[in-house]
This record gives C-alpha cells, sequence and structure tokens, in this order.
C-alpha cells in the first residue's frame, strides 16, 4: 500500500481500478488540411459552427447531470467559439498560411495566455475554458476520436480534465479524478463538486498505477494504492452511512404520513431563477414582473419582456414557471404611464384593473408570456381579481394576442391561466373564478390586510392567523378543487412554519416561497405528522 | 449617447454566466453598447473582450450607449446589472 497525498479539490469517496488518460502528441492530418487559406477558412468557421452546435445540444444533459452551472459552461463554450476576437484572431493566422487546426490552437493559446494574466482568480481559471474549446475544433478539424475509457468506472487519472469532457462522461464512468493540472476554481473544480465527483490534485502520475485498486478520499486529498483492509474497511463504512446535508433539495416533500406538498419559489427576476432550484425549487409559483417596468421612463416594450422571461424559463429547465402580470397602480413610479393621482392607490385601479384599462402595456406583456412559452411549460397569473368579468376580459385579450402572434408567423406556446387570490370578494366567489381558470394562488398578505382593514406595518390589527382569513383560504381551496383547480399560497403564509400543518389540512396543493425559505420548510414538513 | 456608472455587487464578478448573459441582452439591442472600467472597454457583445476586462465584484463601471433607443435600452441595462451583476 502506498499513500499519496494530494490537494482536495472536491470531497466524496470512492474506491476502484486506476485508468490513466493518454493524451496523444498533437499531428496535423495532411489529408484534410489545405493549402489554400479560403479553404482553411471555410474548414475552420464550419469546425465552429459544427462544435458550437454539439455544445448547445449537450447542454440540456448537462443540466440533468450539474444543474444550471453544467448548462452554463456548455452555453459559454459555444459562444466562445462565436466570438469575433476569437474567429478573428484565428482568420488573420489562416490568411498568412497557418492551417486551421494550428490557428485554433494558437489563437486559443494567446487568449489563454490573456486570461492568466488577470489578478483574479476565478477569473484566470477562464483560460481553461479558452483551451479547451480551441483544442476541441482542432480535434474536430484533426477528425481525432475520444480517447476511450474501459467499460466500467474508474478512477480516472490525467493532467487535466475538460469540464465538457467530464460531463460527457459523468458519473457513471467516473468514479473520481486525479489530476495534475486543476485549480479549485476551474470548471472542472466546480462541476466536480456539483456533481459529487471526487477529485484531488496530485504533483505527478506515475504510469505504475494504470490498473491498479485505490481509494480516494477527495475531502482529505489523499490516494490510497493498493489500499489494505483496514482502509478499506474505513472507506466501506463512510460509503455506507448517511447522505451529506445537502441532499435535502431532493427529498421529497412529504409529511410523515405521506402527504405530499408541491414546493415553489416566488422570484423577482430571471438571475434568481439558478437560486431556486439549488435550494430545491420544484418550479416558480410566482415570478413577479414588476422589476421589468418600475423605474424606467419608457414601457418595456414585447422584446425586452420576452427575452428577460424566456431567459427565467430556460433556466428553470423543464420546471413550470407562473408569471404573474405586472401588479401595480398609482402608488408605483410608473411615469410613462400617466396615471390620475387616486385617494387611495392600494384600493384603485391597480393589478388586472389596470392592465385591462390600458390594453397598449397589457398586449406587449401578453404577447411577451405566449412566446416565452414556446421554451418551458409557463402560466400566467392575474393579480387583485375581484370578479370573473375581469378574468374574461383578460383571456379574451390572451386569445387576440395568440392569434396575432399565429398570423405575424412567431410562435406561441401553451399557456395556462390562473388568478391570485388576494381580495374577499374574490375568495368570496372562489366559485365563479375557479370556472374560468386551471389554478388559484393565494396572496395571504393582501388578502389578509383587506379583510381585517389593517395595513401590514399595523402591529396588533394585521394578524395574519385570523380566523377570517383562514376561512376566506378554505373558501379558496374548496371552490378550485370542486372545479378541478389546483390551490396554492404564495404570501407570507407559506412559509410559515407555525402555519404549516393548517395549510396541509386546508388542502393547499402548493407553496410557493422566497428560495431562502425553502429547505426549511421542505425539512419541517418532512418530520411533521398530520395524524 | 446614454451613460450610467454602476458598481458591481456580485461576488463574481463579470465573467461566465453573468458576462454571458450581459452578451445576449446586449445583442438583443439596437445601440451599440461598451463597458469601460478605467482606462479599458470592451464592446459589450465581445464576450471574451469582456472577460478579459477583469471586472470583480467592487469595481465600478461605466456602460455607454449610442443608438435610436439608447435612452429605453440604457434603462433596461441598468436593471439588468442591478438583477444579475
Amino acid at each position: 500500500m502506498e499513500l499519496i497525498t494530494g490537494r482536495p479539490i472536491s470531497p466524496g469517496m470512492a474506491v476502484g481500478p486506476i485508468h490513466i488518460l493518454q493524451r496523444d502528441g498533437e499531428q496535423a492530418s495532411p489529408s484534410s488540411a489545405s493549402t489554400i487559406p479560403q479553404r482553411e477558412l471555410e474548414r475552420f468557421h464550419l469546425a465552429c459552427r459544427q462544435t458550437a452546435q454539439a455544445l448547445r445540444a449537450q447542454e440540456d444533459s448537462a443540466r440533468t447531470q450539474a444543474g444550471q452551472t453544467g448548462a452554463d459552461i456548455l452555453h459559454i463554450h459555444a459562444m466562445l467559439l462565436e466570438d469575433p476576437d476569437f474567429l478573428e484572431a484565428a482568420e488573420a493566422l489562416i490568411r498568412g498560411g497557418t492551417p486551421a487546426h494550428q490557428a485554433a490552437l494558437e489563437a486559443g493559446r494567446c487568449f489563454a495566455a490573456a486570461f492568466s494574466a488577470l489578478e483574479d482568480p476565478y477569473l484566470r481559471a477562464r483560460s481553461a475554458d479558452v483551451t479547451e474549446v480551441a483544442q476541441q475544433v482542432a480535434d474536430h478539424l484533426n477528425g481525432r476520436q475520444e480517447d476511450p475509457l474501459p467499460p466500467s468506472p474508474v478512477l480516472l487519472a490525467a493532467e487535466a480534465l475538460a469540464p465538457g469532457q467530464l460531463l460527457r462522461w459523468g458519473k457513471e464512468r467516473l468514479l473520481g479524478l486525479i489530476l495534475t493540472a486543476c485549480t479549485p476554481t476551474s470548471h472542472t473544480a466546480i462541476l466536480a463538486r456539483t456533481m459529487g465527483v471526487p477529485l484531488i490534485v496530485v504533483p505527478a502520475l506515475s504510469q505504475n498505477w494504470q490498473g491498479q485498486r485505490a481509494a480516494l478520499d477527495g475531502s482529505a486529498g489523499q490516494l490510497w494504492l493498493d489500499p489494505d483492509e483496514a482502509v478499506l474497511d474505513r472507506f466501506t463504512a463512510a460509503l455506507a452511512s448517511g447522505q451529506p446535508p445537502d441532499q435535502l433539495a431532493t427529498l421529497p416533500s412529504v409529511t410523515q404520513d405521506g402527504r405530499k406538498v408541491i414546493l415553489l419559489a416566488n422570484i423577482g427576476g430571471p438571475a434568481e431563477a439558478s437560486a431556486a432550484l439549488e435550494q430545491g425549487a420544484e418550479g416558480v409559483g410566482l415570478f413577479r414582473s414588476e422589476f421589468l417596468f418600475l423605474d424606467w421612463e419608457r414601457c418595456p416594450d414585447e422584446e425586452t419582456q420576452f427575452v428577460l422571461y424566456r431567459q427565467t424559463v430556460q433556466a428553470m429547465a423543464g420546471r413550470r414557471v407562473v408569471i404573474r402580470t405586472l401588479d401595480a397602480g398609482a402608488d408605483k413610479p410608473l411615469p410613462y404611464l400617466d396615471l390620475p393621482a387616486e385617494e387611495n392607490p392600494a384600493l384603485g385601479c391597480r393589478g388586472i384593473r389596470l392592465s385591462l384599462a390600458r390594453p397598449e402595456l397589457f398586449r406587449p406583456q401578453l404577447r411577451a408570456i405566449l412566446r416565452a412559452a414556446v421554451y418551458g411549460p409557463v402560466s400566467v397569473m392575474f393579480p387583485m381579481v375581484s370578479a370573473p368579468q375581469e378574468v374574461i376580459r383578460a383571456k379574451k385579450l390572451l386569445e387576440e394576442c395568440r392569434r396575432a402572434l399565429e398570423a405575424e408567423g412567431t410562435a406561441a406556446g401553451p399557456l395556462e391561466i390562473g388568478v391570485m387570490i388576494e381580495t374577499p370578494a374574490a375568495a368570496l366567489t372562489a366559485d365563479q373564478l375557479a370556472r374560468e381558470v386551471s389554478f388559484f394562488s393565494i396572496g395571504t398578505n393582501d388578502l389578509t390586510q383587506y379583510t381585517l382593514a389593517a395595513d401590514r406595518q399595523s402591529a396588533g390589527s394585521y394578524d395574519p392567523h385570523h380566523p377570517a382569513v383562514l376561512e376566506l383560504i378554505r373558501m379558496s381551496v374548496e371552490s378550485a378543487h370542486r372545479h378541478g383547480c389546483r390551490a396554492a399560497v404564495c404570501g407570507e403564509l407559506a412559509a410559515d412554519l407555525e402555519m404549516t400543518a393548517q395549510l396541509f389540512r386546508l388542502g393547499v396543493d402548493e407553496l410557493s416561497v422566497s428560495p431562502s425559505a425553502l429547505l426549511p420548510l421542505r425539512r419541517h414538513i418532512r418530520q411533521l405528522n398530520l395524524n | 449617447m446614454k451613460e450610467f456608472s454602476y458598481t458591481i455587487t456580485n461576488p463574481v464578478g463579470i465573467h461566465a454566466r453573468p458576462a454571458a448573459l450581459l452578451v445576449e441582452t446586449a445583442r438583443g439591442l439596437t445601440s451599440a453598447v461598451t463597458v469601460r472600467k478605467g482606462e479599458r472597454s470592451a464592446s459589450a457583445d465581445r464576450l471574451m473582450a469582456l472577460m478579459l476586462l477583469g471586472v470583480v465584484q467592487g469595481d465600478q463601471v461605466t456602460v455607454t450607449l449610442e443608438g435610436p433607443e439608447e435612452a429605453q435600452d440604457a434603462a433596461l441595462l441598468e436593471a439588468f446589472f442591478r438583477q444579475n451583476l
């Protein structure tokens, strides 16, 4: 037995045979390279396009294995291959007579060096990304095959491993990684940690290791070659016991007695989508669209909204996103709307009333949402509803927008429709509303204010646990279920652990909370027993 | 021309995902967008150049826009920076 000590990069333990990745020397493939620069330019551009396409095609699989982080890496690699600076640098070399594959590598080296010269370690690590994509283009041009791995999983020893390669082989083929060149902030390191693949960095590899059984301890940075009984027992015990704490996000939100509620996230912009996913959100229960409208000089156009909705939908990777249409009124700064001042803006023309009164505002939003619905499951939700007529009118406008898009040849996706239940009127006439929609989302903050005639800030009067509020929730949920609709709660009450059992008993199907509240809520649900 | 300054709050600065999103967002605008840090600047639709600016948390950058819809684009980009960077 021999102990090799290295630097811990990604935690985890694994036992298995070592396989050393051999890197062939760089060779030109004379038959495919041309001496005519114009021809080499064409080959180069084709190789870049095809490699970028292949990377994009792998994004979904990468997302499954390593979350949005994995998908982002391949996405960025694809973008690097389309970057004008990289392309222009390689083109200049090719015009000067350099063969395409060499030009790709040299351009890659040049930019990798530029990144390595940066101060910030995170940015410095990006040089590995440039090197990897340049190598992929060169390999594509040379028609080189990937180095094969043995059929059963191995501890892979290599100089370096490109992140794309790590994603392609995945946990099925790789028990662990032993590398000589890998920084903790490199994409490979980040991915290994996300995927749960142990990784250590050692000073050097030895060809003697090939085929040897070894035990790898990622947290300790240790590699035990030909481990003895004692070491093997320690590893077996460690591998058999408990799950790491961050597995909680993947455990089902089910009570001890088997009752399930779906956990969703409330977010205010596309940037929060990844955080929501990491915290175990099964979807977005409330996407607040106000950030697009407030503090602007002009009404955000359809294109702007579409891009941002689409980013969010894609970031949520196949999980439903519920987009709430503009929830604002005279109390919010919307200077481009020229809203007449109101005595009591909280009780006036706001939410869906405002949208219906200002179709020039409503239409672009509805169109943008319809277009984003092509990229994943999307629902639209109307705020401040107090009468079925409002929903009927909104649905009519939605249909007009869909027909218009179709006539223009622009793709519109399927859209589920729901309403916020946040006025007493909506709760009390929930039956009529349920006939018009597929789901309710109960906004307990506003519902409590309007029901108790008390502002959130008035301590003593504002009581979210007030029986009147709970009764309105009960009525809404019952009406929803009577008409085959789902009932969600998206106000603060959803994250109130004192109320979780009660909400279960009321029959709520989904709880939508801020991302930071997800894990505590999931943990709480799992130790509840409602019997 | 429209201009705004912004101090980066994202712990990893302008790199990877935020940089890619910025490039894609900038590409969708009609304005020509430049990001400047100190003496050096980069066009916002060039991913490599943007990342090579080496913008990290705490850095102040100046974003300049030129185009027929520069006011609208500036507001959109500023919102983008606030959301992502």
